[in-house]
């Protein structure tokens, strides 16, 4: 978009100053995340560009990163962890906060603000704090050290995101559709499937990728509540990073930015789907 | 409806109107609460109890009193004050209890405890422990001075009287570098011991020029995805999404292999000849690692409360502006800058919270001399073992964060937080 024709020369400066200024930041918050893609394929075990890399050789290139990381066995245990507790928590913490946000989104709910604030703490409270917390007392219950454990954990962390994704969902919420299907005889239980969960479907499977998100990158609670038995993919690059650091590491991080694409787009689609629903236009 | 003679409204049953309004109302208030009834529950028992249970650390005291139960009793009659040393039964009480404790293996425990405060205690318990065995009869107290000349010392039982009680404010002076003696008397802890405040400063300031920078780098881009048409706005949000939704350690180790003296940003100005191949840049494991990956984490959080504030600013303000006379800065300062107040607010309390309460990164690129608060609260719970020191410190952390939560709730309102 080119500045408009009836600007003065200093505008048209300042505008193309402003524009540079934007590249540059934009740069710096996306710029770190696609060096380490082409830095994952090198050869030898830098981490930087080798003049043979630079050169384009195909020598410089190589895939033993992604080999190594597809072969090693504690990496493919981290894996399997990583994903069975994303998912349980995922489906804890969206259930129980789908639940929550649609009684918080009513009108007649007492003391909504202390809730939602309660609600919202797991996402505030230093994770230092939080960890330390559920180490000493799932310790005591017998939790720590197994995957129950970390998958509580990890649900707790991810409840913030669920309500604060569906409950901006149900904003926009109708109630007037309620009573409209409860007029022509439908029971409270079939006006919540056909009628409510159509229309904030979108927001809650957004809220649920978030949760599942961040119970895939944690790392704190997972180093202090699991232990060798539970260990993750952030776990795993956290030592990795602190004892020996290898371009493996790149490998996955590598990984890790296509799922997060993945997950970004399917997020932004059903953002889009649930503001049509809605009938807003942006 | 029915009405009688005192003419108020009736249901059909002949219940007040009213009356049958404020129930079904109670009704439907209870019904609503009923909703978030399991998560709160879920909340309370697998964070919000913890997380209180372990601040309870902070003052909890009871090692010496459980290892030593019969010395802390018996020395309750001596005065520490006195320049003499406990009477004989109190060392008789001390060789039970450190008898029996050996054997349980929970003498160690208690000289841990009191090694925080007075270091040597540890070895002096160990030694103890394995000579008190022989010690059958009395006199006591010539045999346990026999032991280690310690035990002839006042300032050993004065400490062990101070600790005996069951509860205890030293965790929390140690935590601001302060010390308390037997007497209550409170103090500063020897120069070379005092970090903690420091600590907390350092966390503070940082974090602030963190906030400050992710305004200064934020702003701008807020401005813009707000100005432009909304096809172009949504693909370079996107952008901004990115980074917020790709993982906490990615971004870490790409700084890392960024900013490492045998990085790419190293390699780049030796290639540029910018620095000498000898004069590469120290820019990792020191404050400027967590500067800038801190800011690169925590900026989408700046950016997404901006924009979401801009967003609502009609374009019609600054084109009033304008007409009125104002020159394009003027207008700008004058008027677009006051309306953005509200998102300043927001994002810098929302980065500066959750700035100083983290730990990951500061961790892997912050080095010495860029470590955070949170960093010594780990190496106490999971390295020296001080749980209360590591409790007192995080009460101290977490009132400060709850604080700004607080303000953060008053100014924004929780319940408006978006996240993209």
């Amino acid at each position: 978009m080119p500045p408009p024709l009836h600007a003065t020369h200093s505008e048209r400066a300042w505008y193309y100053t402003f524009r540079t200024l934007c590249v540059l930041i934009f740069i710096f918050l996306v710029g770190p995340i696609f060096v380490i893609i082409p830095l994952s394929f090198n050869e030898l075990p830098y981490f930087t560009f080798t003049p043979e890399m630079l050169a384009f050789d195909p020598a410089g290139y190589s895939t033993k990163w992604y080999q190594e990381f597809f072969t090693e066995d504690s990496w493919q245990r981290a894996v399997q962890n990583s994903f069975l507790i994303a998912v349980f928590a995922t489906l804890i913490s969206t259930f129980l906060g789908t639940l929550a946000a649609l009684g918080l989104s009513r009108p007649e709910m007492p003391f909504r603000k202390t809730i939602m604030a309660l609600l919202i703490s797991p996402m505030i409270v230093p994770l230092i704090i939080s960890a330390a917390g559920m180490y000493f007392f799932y310790a005591r219950i017998g939790l720590a050290s197994t995957h129950v454990g970390v998958i509580l954990a990890h649900a707790a962390l991810g409840i913030p995101f669920v309500i604060i994704t569906v409950t901006a969902t149900l904003v926009g919420f109708d109630h007037s559709l309620t009573r409209a299907a409860a007029s022509l005889g439908s029971s409270p239980t079939r006006t919540f499937f056909v009628v409510i969960v159509p229309l904030i479907l979108p927001g809650v499977i957004s809220g649920a990728l978030l949760a599942f998100i961040t119970s895939f990158d944690e790392v704190v609670v997972v180093l202090f509540v699991g232990s060798v038995e539970q260990r993750t993919i952030p776990w795993k690059m956290f030592s990795g990073i602190r004892e020996e650091i290898r371009p493996t590491i790149l490998a996955v991080a590598t990984l890790l930015v296509v799922v997060s694409i993945i997950l970004l787009t399917m997020v932004e689609l059903l953002r889009r789907r649930s503001e049509r629903l809605r009938g807003i236009r942006s | 409806m029915s009405t009688v003679a005192d003419n108020t409204l009736r249901t059909a049953d002949g219940v007040p109107l009213k009356t049958s309004l404020r129930r079904a109302t109670a009704r439907r208030r209870i019904r609503t609460f009923l909703l978030v009834v399991p998560i709160l529950a879920f909340l309370m028992i697998t964070f919000v109890f913890p997380v209180i249970d372990m601040l309870f650390r902070s003052v909890d005291n009871q090692i010496v009193s459980s290892v030593l139960p019969r010395t802390t009793l018996a020395i309750q009659s001596w005065d520490p004050g006195s320049e003499e040393l406990p009477p004989e039964f109190v060392y008789e009480a001390l060789v039970l209890d450190i008898q029996e404790s050996f054997k349980d293996k929970t003498l160690g425990r208690a000289g841990r405890r009191l090694n925080y405060e007075k270091s040597g205690v540890m070895s002096l318990f160990r030694k103890s422990g394995r000579r008190a065995k022989r010690i059958t009869e009395t006199p006591f107290k010539d045999q346990v001075i026999a032991i280690d000349q310690r035990w002839a010392d006042l300032a050993t039982w004065q400490l062990i009287y101070q600790e005996s009680s069951s509860v205890t404010e030293s965790y929390f002076l140690s935590a601001v570098d302060l010390r308390v003696d037997y007497k209550g008397e409170i103090s500063w802890k020897a120069e070379e011991r005092r970090i903690y405040l420091f600590l907390f400063y350092r966390t503070l300031w940082m974090s602030a020029l963190i906030t400050i920078f992710c305004l200064l780098l934020g702003y701008p881009i807020a401005f813009l995805l707000a100005t432009l048409p909304p096809r172009h706005s949504n693909l370079l949000l996107i952008l901004v999404l990115l980074p917020f939704w790709t993982s906490l350690l990615v971004r870490t180790t790409a700084w890392i292999a960024l900013l490492q003296s045998e990085g790419v940003l190293n390699d780049l100005m030796v290639f540029l000849g910018i620095i000498s191949e000898d004069g590469r840049l120290q820019m990792i494991h020191n404050k400027i690692g967590t500067f800038v990956a801190m800011t690169h984490i925590l900026l989408p959080f700046m950016i997404l409360p901006l924009y979401s504030v801009m967003k609502t600013i009609p374009s019609s303000y600054m084109r009033a502006a304008r007409s009125l006379g104002a020159s394009p800065f003027t207008g700008f300062v004058k008027v677009y800058m006051p309306n953005t107040v509200p998102g300043i607010g927001a994002g810098c309390i929302l980065v500066f919270i959750l700035s100083i309460g983290y730990y990951i990164t500061p961790a892997l690129v912050g080095g010495r001399t860029g470590t955070f608060i949170s960093n010594i609260i780990a190496l106490h719970i999971s390295e020296t073992l001080n749980w209360g020191l590591a409790a007192a410190l995080g009460v101290i952390l977490l009132a400060l964060v709850l604080l700004l939560y607080f303000l953060y709730d008053r100014i924004v309102g929780v319940a408006n937080m978006k996240l993209g």
